[in-house]
């Protein structure tokens, strides 16, 4: 019963993520979707992927959407669909079908677990994965600093003149 | 009939998959494909939860997870700098008028 409440929540809070006019109003709704799966995870025993799921997904992710939200406007939408949305309801119904056809049969019974030992997989088993996850934390950085030096407003040529005349 | 937790989130995996695919294909602000895009990891992070519960690899799935939260949050971080520069350089988030700019 509580996982039905917990999915039901999720779903509830994508879908108006996905359906808000505002941009703001989405990134709440997403905060929330991210704090449901928290606590879904938690149950699940996946405890450290919920802590980092709260604090990466519910905090970090929020503020930067906010943030570029602050910068690039908070106007609402009111655009059209991209494509037709029969069409898209269409497709989504498609690839959801396929995905379910493909990957359900694999879904076993629930068999509880003991503890969490994910840092002797990723330190241990998986040190490439994480050495490149490192190279690319670097790189997401370094890139997000050009991106946002870049824009910077340079003053207009003419000004620019007028300003060493006087 | 009692539906069974796996069966459950399984469930919930693929509702999310379709809001998400849904919110790519019908979403034109450059921000809100972001949101459509955040939807989809967070669907692809719980269905490896899942599966690696389903077959006591908790840890496993965990890291992995991991893994894909990070480089989700890369993209995140990019994506929004981008649609900020596209915002600040051409006034408008609109995809479809970008395409057209394009030509």
């Amino acid at each position: 019963m509580l996982y039905v409440v917990l999915i039901l929540g999720l779903v509830i809070c994508a879908i108006f993520a996905v359906r808000a006019k505002q941009m703001l109003t989405a990134v709440l709704w997403l905060i929330g979707t991210s704090a449901v799966l928290s606590v879904l995870f938690y149950i699940m025993g996946a405890c450290r992927l919920a802590v980092i799921e709260l604090s990466v997904g519910a905090g970090l992710i929020a503020v930067l959407f906010v943030f570029a939200i602050s910068i690039a406007s908070d106007e609402p939408v009111t655009l059209s669909s991209l494509v037709p949305r029969p069409l898209a309801w269409v497709f989504v119904v498609l690839a959801v079908g396929f995905t379910a056809w493909r990957v359900l049969p694999t879904g076993g019974s629930m068999v509880p677990v003991n503890g969490c030992v994910e840092s002797t997989v990723l330190w241990h088993e998986r040190s490439l994965d994480t050495l490149i996850q490192v190279f690319l934390i670097f790189a997401g950085v370094i890139g997000m600093l050009g991106l946002l030096s870049g824009s910077r407003k340079r003053p207009p040529v003419g000004l620019e003149a007028e300003g060493d005349e006087l | 009939m009692s539906l069974s937790p796996v069966t459950v989130i399984w469930v919930g995996v693929f509702c999310l998959f379709g809001i998400g695919l849904y919110g790519l294909l019908a979403v034109r602000n450059l921000i809100k494909v972001i949101v459509a895009l955040q939807i989809l990891v967070k669907m692809a992070m719980l269905a490896l939860v899942a599966a690696s519960y389903s077959v006591d690899k908790l840890a496993l799935g965990q890291s992995l997870a991991v893994m894909v939260m990070v480089a989700d949050t890369i993209v995140a971080v990019i994506g929004l700098a981008l649609a900020v520069q596209v915002q600040q350089r051409l006034g408008t988030l609109d995809i479809v008028e970008l395409s057209r700019l394009r030509k």
